[in-house]
């Protein structure tokens, strides 16, 4: 019998139906306002017969998504390791904030002196990220990290047509996330993948053996996705720029290294920033996010229009940006999200937001040298906010990392990332955050060594696993042979 | 700092386990000339209550603020929000919980965008939706690149003038750096996109239509389905007000192929534009060169129902440069609040709010008819469209920004021919007192 | 995944090095994946076939094999024209997971028979996977 105490334990679920499997026609769960105006017939011709909605009553629906809402696990719920995804915690006063409702309210077309607080926001959110990077140009309007890397790219594509210079390739490290590649292929680039070194950082050589004129630059993800800063980027960049090449740097990671680095000096031209991740937006089960992007001063005349300006003390959308890329959102982008970031700047402040990156660090670090002896760690050099260990001790026990996830679920936690980056084998990437405190990562490490005990002793509980959780593990391969879309 | 619980003792604490003296020794690995130099220019923190006065002052500088009767759609409609949503969805385990990459544990996440797929297909009249795009406009984009993929060998697509502006030029700026041809179509007198120039385009892949259309206008899209499909093209639709569904025939029923739009008009604040939600939805068979994130039913070693993250294969994480987009997210909150507005309102309070939006605004065209203002198209409209009067409007608009209501929208900027006409939106948050306001100001 | 002596081969088929079978079946070649490809690849979940009518070169990409969580790219082993692809595998592309032999993916009409002599024998391949 293992004595770790474990945070996980059982609660009352209720079952519960999907929508349209409840509900009686008749039933309403909202108002709608009675009508003062006159009826119109409608013409019959554009008529349509309205959709099939079930009809719920305002009860139906709460406890629908109540119950529902606790099948689920969020950061508020425990602790979130989940590698590169920065589940730290979400501060409750960006909801208020956010929900402000003189902004919350703001129609995207007035003009703009009816809207200066929203562009308020706007601009000096601009300038905390120029401060915060080190790049001064920036637009907020990409609306997820993902857009802020299509935006980047369109930035690189313009900048080589200004230059009359037709460039095709893009270096890629193979430690990047895909979509690194997925959004250069977009703007037409090819990507070639670079190896990175032995030591899980990129060699000077590499990039030095493949950067040419016909490649219009690098993206780099630093601190790389194995949480290892990498040391060679300005040598790397002094390279790529000596082709006439730009720098990219994804700033997926930037949890790392605020207040520690300054992109410019690292020879990073572009760079995005994820709101959700770095700047404690929650993360919604997967988004609104927020991705703006950050460009040297000679990059700027590039960026998305609008942008938000200060004019003597107001302030102004300007679109008069003749080499601008265009615009890449219906409106201003995930406005509510900036708003949620701004919070967060405004409360932590230039120390407090060091103050996270040290200890985002520590708590990393701290779980690497406490589960080293315990798991097979990929490279043992300094990590930055995440260490990544593999399942390679656990294989002649025919335990695999999708194991040991599984039955940290049954001890209530939610695993770290697990089978990526690519380059390690059956990897497992944990980014604890810095807002996890000591006791409760100290209990982490002591489950995760009971569930490496357990691999050896017990490995059918780790396959079984997870059976305290609302379901059983799912059978994905169905799911993807015969698709369900749409009930 | 009440996000940081380490105290002095259990830093040094781990300092000590980890092997350094200080927390700067963390950052060996990062060479000097990298580091930033300087402390960060960004103002002093400030505590809650701090905030919550800068926060009122941020309010207190919009001069047009929330008690304002905002008369412009355009993209971004006011919408009655019921408080159910506003409760459930700050509810934490839906909020602060990230994709569903661990299903057991993310069934909540994952059969509520199931529902909402379920909910947006029916009410596009469409086989599949996905678990959503950023916003309508990158939504319609992704659409007609999914065109071109689908089209294969063909390099040009088509979109209406009377889809909206930005989401025309958000298509631009994403077909800048590939070789595919972007061309527009005109607009008739009645307000209605013009295909007569369509058989003399060659190497079509798409076409893209929006209904009802930036002026308001409701397009024939049944007639212009046959046309396009005619042509050999696919037929793609947008909107911006999916409530108008509730009232029309939906896209699916006129032929559509992808159905690309903005959900906002579901249950999210217009809150400057952002967060948004493009829904996105498409025919059975195009679905594996569908963008974005779906999620499937299927069951557990018990033989329970559940969902999963599904055809993930389309995705960047695994084909990478050869995806379908480089989307990795979905608007996650977004759609549950869709979802729960679509659910809450239901088939028959759909329709029935639908028809309220519809006879609001024919009651305020008619009180402007009856002052001698012209409504420009004489086509059906939903909820917006577009006026021209017999004098300069600019005064009486003033007039009634001082009694807080913001008459409609100058198309000016966005359609130098249709300068000096506006572009007005009622929904059922508009009472019959301000339309007569703005009635009232109108010199017949 | 199989040990090497748990794998099946067809002792009379051609192989490639990304794992294809080639086998003659009258005037046309049937095409398929090797039991070391679908055993790597694991429950395979779709099948996106080439159109009939279609000519590629050899080593030209015909198509792809879907698992739930990768994909592998179907390399066309001789040069020639699609002549059928098998419509199972649309409905049951676990076929191939069952019996990779039985269940080829596509039948093609070779440009040059003698591609076929440069391909690798069962007892080649083998020696390939020992690596």
């Amino acid at each position: 019998m293992s004595t770790t105490k474990i945070p996980g334990t059982r609660g009352i679920i209720q079952e519960e139906p999907l929508l349209w499997e409840k509900g009686k026609k008749g039933r309403r769960g909202m108002s709608i306002p009675a009508s003062d105006v006159a009826p119109v017939p409608f013409p019959p011709e554009l008529l349509g017969g309205g959709p099939d909605f079930p009809d719920l009553s305002e009860v139906d629906v709460v406890r629908h998504y109540t119950r529902l809402s606790q099948w689920n696990y969020g950061v508020d719920t425990g602790m979130y390791p989940l590698g590169s995804c920065t589940m730290k915690y979400n501060p409750k006063i960006n909801e208020k904030v956010a929900a402000t409702p003189a902004l919350a309210a703001a129609h995207p077309m007035l003009v703009d002196d009816q809207v200066q607080g929203s562009l308020q926001v706007m601009y000096e959110l601009q300038e905390y990220l120029a401060a915060i990077t080190g790049l001064p140009g920036v637009s907020v309007q990409p609306a997820a990290g993902a857009h802020g890397e299509l935006t980047g790219m369109l930035i690189f594509a313009a900048y080589h047509r200004s230059k009359g210079s037709r460039r095709t390739k893009i270096l890629i490290p193979d430690t990047a996330h895909g979509t690194n590649p997925a959004s250069a292929a977009l703007c037409g680039y090819k990507p070639v993948p670079i190896k990175s070194g032995a030591n899980g950082i990129l060699d000077i050589a590499a990039i030095a053996a493949v950067m040419d004129e016909e490649t219009a630059g690098i993206m780099v993800t630093n601190p790389n996705t194995l949480g290892l800063f990498e040391t060679h980027i300005r040598e790397i960049a002094d390279i790529v720029h000596a082709k006439g090449g730009l720098v990219y740097g994804d700033g997926a990671n930037l949890n790392a290294v605020m207040g520690i680095i300054n992109a410019r000096r690292c020879g990073v031209d572009v760079m995005h920033l994820n709101l959700h991740k770095t700047f404690s937006t929650p993360h919604g089960g997967g988004g609104p996010g927020a991705g703006p992007v950050c460009v040297t001063e000679e990059l700027t005349r590039y960026l998305p229009v609008p942008r938000a300006i200060k004019d003597g003390t107001s302030y102004r959308l300007d679109y008069d940006r003749p080499d601008s890329i265009g615009r890449v959102h219906g409106f201003h982008g995930n406005f509510s999200v900036l708003l949620r970031a701004y919070s967060y700047i405004r409360t932590m402040g230039p120390a407090g937001l060091k103050k996270a990156s040290q200890l985002a660090v520590l708590n990393a670090a701290y779980i690497k040298e406490q589960l080293k002896g315990t798991l097979q760690l990929a490279y043992d050099r300094p990590c930055m906010h995440e260490c990544v260990f593999s399942d390679a001790g656990q294989q002649e026990d025919k335990i695999t990392t999708l194991d040991i996830a599984k039955r940290l679920i049954d001890c209530g936690y939610h695993p770290p990332t697990i089978y990526f980056p690519l380059v390690v084998h059956g990897a497992i990437m944990i980014e604890p955050t810095e807002t996890e405190c000591k006791e409760d990562i100290d209990q982490f490490i002591e489950v995760m060594k009971m569930v490496v005990r357990e691999a050896r002793e017990n490995p059918e509980l780790l396959r079984q696993a997870p059976l305290r959780a609302k379901m059983r593990r799912l059978d994905e391969t169905q799911a993807a042979r015969h698709p369900c879309l749409c009930g | 700092m009440r996000y940081l619980p380490h105290t002095n003792d259990e830093i040094a604490a781990m300092l000590a386990v980890v092997g350094r003296k200080s927390l700067d020794g963390l950052f060996c690995s990062v060479p000097e000339g990298c580091r930033m130099d300087r402390a960060m220019a960004l103002p002093e923190p400030l505590d809650e209550w701090e905030l919550t006065a800068h926060t009122d002052d941020l309010a207190r500088a919009m001069q047009v603020d929330h008690t304002y009767r905002v008369l412009i759609g355009a993209g971004s409609y006011h919408h009655h929000i019921p408080e159910t949503i506003r409760a459930l969805m700050s509810r934490s385990e839906f909020l602060t919980a990230y994709t569903p990459y661990q299903p057991e544990m993310a069934q909540g996440t994952l059969q509520g965008i199931y529902e909402y797929q379920t909910l947006t297909a029916r009410l596009l009249g469409m086989d599949v939706a996905n678990a959503s795009i950023y916003d309508g406009a990158s939504a319609l984009a992704e659409g007609l690149l999914m065109g071109l993929r689908v089209a294969k060998k063909k390099a040009r697509v088509a979109i209406s003038t009377a889809v909206h502006p930005h989401y025309r030029q958000v298509v631009r700026t994403y077909l800048a750096p590939t070789c595919y041809e972007l061309v527009e179509l005109p607009v008739g007198p009645d307000g209605r996109t013009d295909l007569a120039g369509l058989t003399a385009t060659q190497d079509l892949a798409a076409v893209a239509i929006q209904s009802p259309n930036f002026f308001g206008v409701i397009e024939d899209m049944e007639t212009l389905g046959r046309a396009i499909h005619a042509a050999g093209a696919l037929f793609i639709t947008a909107f911006t007000e999916p409530l108008a569904y509730g009232l029309t025939k939906n896209p699916g029923a006129c032929g559509a192929d992808i159905v690309c739009g903005e959900g906002q008009s579901f249950g999210l604040p217009r809150s400057f534009g952002g967060a948004a939600l493009g829904m996105f939805a498409c025919r059975d068979e195009i679905v594996r060169k569908m963008p974005g994130r779906l999620v499937g039913q299927t069951q557990d070693l018990d033989g329970k129902r559940g969902f999963v993250l599904t055809l993930s294969t389309r995705e960047q994480h695994i084909r990478r440069e050869k995806a379908t987009s480089n989307i990795c997210s979905n608007q996650g909150i977004c759609t549950l609040i869709a979802a729960m507005y679509m659910a809450s309102l239901g088939g028959s309070g759909l329709a029935e709010l639908a028809r309220l939006n519809y006879h609001k605004a024919e009651y305020f065209k008619a009180a402007l008819r009856a002052k001698g203002a012209k409504i420009v198209f004489d086509s059906p409209t939903f909820n917006e469209f577009v006026v021209e009067f017999k004098e300069d409007f600019r005064p009486a608009r003033e007039r009634l920004l001082a009694r807080k209501i913001v008459a409609g929208l100058d198309l000016a900027r966005y359609y130098p021919a249709h300068a000096g006409r506006y572009l007005f939106c009622v929904t059922e948050t508009a009472g019959k007192e301000v339309m007569d306001a703005v009635a009232g100001e109108v010199k017949p | 995944m199989k040990e090497l002596s748990e794998l099946i081969f067809g002792e009379e088929l051609r192989y490639t090095e990304d794992h294809e079978w080639v086998t003659a079946a009258g005037a046309t070649l049937r095409v398929g994946i090797s039991d070391y490809a679908q055993d790597q690849l694991g429950d395979i979940v779709y099948v996106e076939l080439p159109e009939v009518g279609a000519t590629f070169a050899r080593g030209d990409q015909f198509g792809t094999l879907e698992s739930v969580k990768a994909v592998s790219e179907l390399y066309l082993p001789v040069s020639g024209e699609i002549v059928a692809v098998n419509e199972a595998l649309g409905d049951a592309p676990e076929l191939i997971n069952q019996d990779p032999y039985a269940n080829w993916i596509v039948e093609i009409r070779p440009a040059d028979t003698g591609e076929l002599e440069r391909l690798l024998t069962a007892d080649g391949y083998r020696q390939l996977l020992r690596g």
